[in-house]
């Protein structure tokens, strides 16, 4: 089907940068959870056992901050992609961990329309990724409605990347803000293959999963054997609903895929998605938010099942949370709910709300949309809450912190 | 001329009032953006729209076009409507 889908020849190429060994496994160290939330964000600093935790926050109290990440390349540098209700959308930059924040110069925006046509607005930064480890101080943004931008001092100053954002075939794929999650379309899953800084994926919600190995010179779109809504053409790829797509840092080829509709994998070169999820038990289902892969063995990854039924709840199934976990790349799945509420639990997990830390035995990490911060120590056996009553919780993200 | 600045916005200015010049309402804005870098994209978007929730407000009087002239003894307030939970 994509097969037919021409690749995008876009603006000018990126720099050629080296190519760099995948990033390691990290030793056991003093841990970060970077917590993000619709009314400010929070830094949860623990121990090497994981064991003790202290808070630190609210940092932007009131504030909805979509994404809060720290450079893994210098292990200080927090940027925040932050709006509130009423003003616009912007970021903030910390290098000492957060004592001191400053607002960024140029936060992504579009560019201004011309004179009689509609132009759009970014209306938050959703997700942040971090470029190539040779590529210090380089960034990507993915925004709402559906941009890609780049910066390359630290995120301080952001321009649109590609020319993806004003293309007319890459415009139609993203549809309208009817289209899209209910808080706006989404550009997300900003990946960079830790083997080469010019082979990139993002995925849009909608608008499908898309490649470039040209530093974003060419686009292919990268949707085969994904279901869509039934009713729904698969042949557009403004119905293709990726929730959320991670790539195994232990093999760059394997990339796991938690759709609106159900759970895959891929391995390059294949570029067709293997439906994983239909060995899920089938009143549990593959409908989710988030998928979480593990550091240091691509066969392992987790799933955050959700009710997807009828008019779509966006709640846990049956009032009862699990997890789900694979240790054999999807061809059979583990119910991992030890410590959970066993009843009346109504809460879910948002796209960005679950990460793994880099610990032996994996430690695993979830934000609920009711303000509850859960962890498990064993790679999702046994599960303790570390914070409770936050407000709800958009985005986790994990460091270690030498 | 002294500008009124709204709380969300006075992580940029402190004060409640502050001085900012301009000719119209575009410049006013430019200048305090000078004064106080990052303040006008919070109120005015890439499309040069002002944002939803902000209002702008000339000697009492809704002010919608940024090419809106401006004089010097002109009050100039702008003000944040609140919505949402």
């Amino acid at each position: 089907m994509a097969g037919k889908i021409k690749s995008r020849t876009l603006a000018k190429p990126a720099r050629k940068t080296k190519r760099a060994a995948p990033a390691r496994g990290r030793k056991s160290a003093n841990n970060l959870v970077l917590v993000s939330t619709r009314k400010g964000a929070w830094l949860f600093h623990g121990d090497a056992a994981r064991k003790n935790w202290r808070a630190d926050g609210p940092h932007f109290l009131g504030q909805v901050i979509n994404h809060l990440v720290l450079d893994p390349r210098d292990g200080k540098t927090l940027l925040a992609a932050a709006s509130t209700g009423h003003l616009g959308p912007t970021m903030f930059r910390s290098t000492d961990l957060g004592r001191s924040w400053k607002e960024v110069t140029k936060p992504p925006a579009f560019h201004k329309a011309a004179a009689g046509e509609k132009g759009r607005t970014v209306k938050h930064t959703f997700w942040l990724t971090p470029a190539h480890a040779n590529e210090p101080g380089v960034w990507y943004a993915g925004t709402s409605p559906q941009g890609l931008f780049r910066s390359e001092d630290g995120g301080q100053s952001w321009e649109a990347f590609s020319g993806l954002n004003d293309d007319p075939q890459y415009r139609a794929w993203m549809g309208t803000e009817q289209d899209g999650t209910p808080d706006g379309p989404k550009l997300h899953s900003i990946i960079v293959d830790p083997r080469d800084p010019r082979h990139l994926y993002f995925a849009m919600s909608s608008g499908g999963v898309h490649e470039t190995t040209d530093g974003g010179r060419n686009w292919s779109p990268l949707v085969d054997g994904m279901a869509v809504v039934e009713g729904f053409d698969a042949k557009n790829l403004a119905f293709h609903d990726p929730h959320c797509v991670r790539l195994c840092p232990s093999d760059p080829n394997r990339l796991y895929q938690q759709n609106h509709c159900g759970i895959y994998r891929l391995d390059r070169p294949s570029k067709n998605w293997k439906r994983i999820g239909q060995t899920m038990p089938k009143e549990i289902g593959d409908v989710g938010f988030p998928m979480t892969v593990h550091p240091r063995d691509h066969n392992v990854a987790w799933v955050l099942p959700m009710d997807g039924q009828t008019v779509w709840p966006r709640t846990s199934i049956k009032g009862e949370p699990c997890i789900y976990g694979t240790r054999n790349g999807g061809k059979s799945w583990k119910r991992l709910a030890g410590g959970l509420p066993k009843t009346q639990a109504w809460w879910t997990v948002k796209r960005q709300a679950m990460a793994a830390d880099g610990g032996d035995p994996v430690g695993l990490y979830f934000g609920t949309t009711s303000g509850e911060l859960w962890m498990s120590r064993d790679e999702g056996e046994k599960w303790v809450c570390m914070a409770w009553h936050l407000p709800e919780i958009y985005a986790v993200e994990t460091a270690a912190l030498g | 001329m002294q500008v009124f600045i709204p709380t969300p916005l006075r992580s940029y200015t402190v004060q409640s009032f502050v001085e900012a010049q301009g000719g119209t309402l575009a410049a006013l804005l430019a200048d305090l953006d000078r004064r106080f870098p990052g303040i006008r994209f919070r109120m005015v978007d890439e499309q040069q729209q002002i944002r939803r929730h902000i209002r702008v407000f000339v000697n009492g009087l809704q002010v919608f076009d940024l090419a809106h002239g401006l004089q010097p003894a002109d009050e100039v307030f702008v003000v944040q409507a609140l919505s949402g939970g």
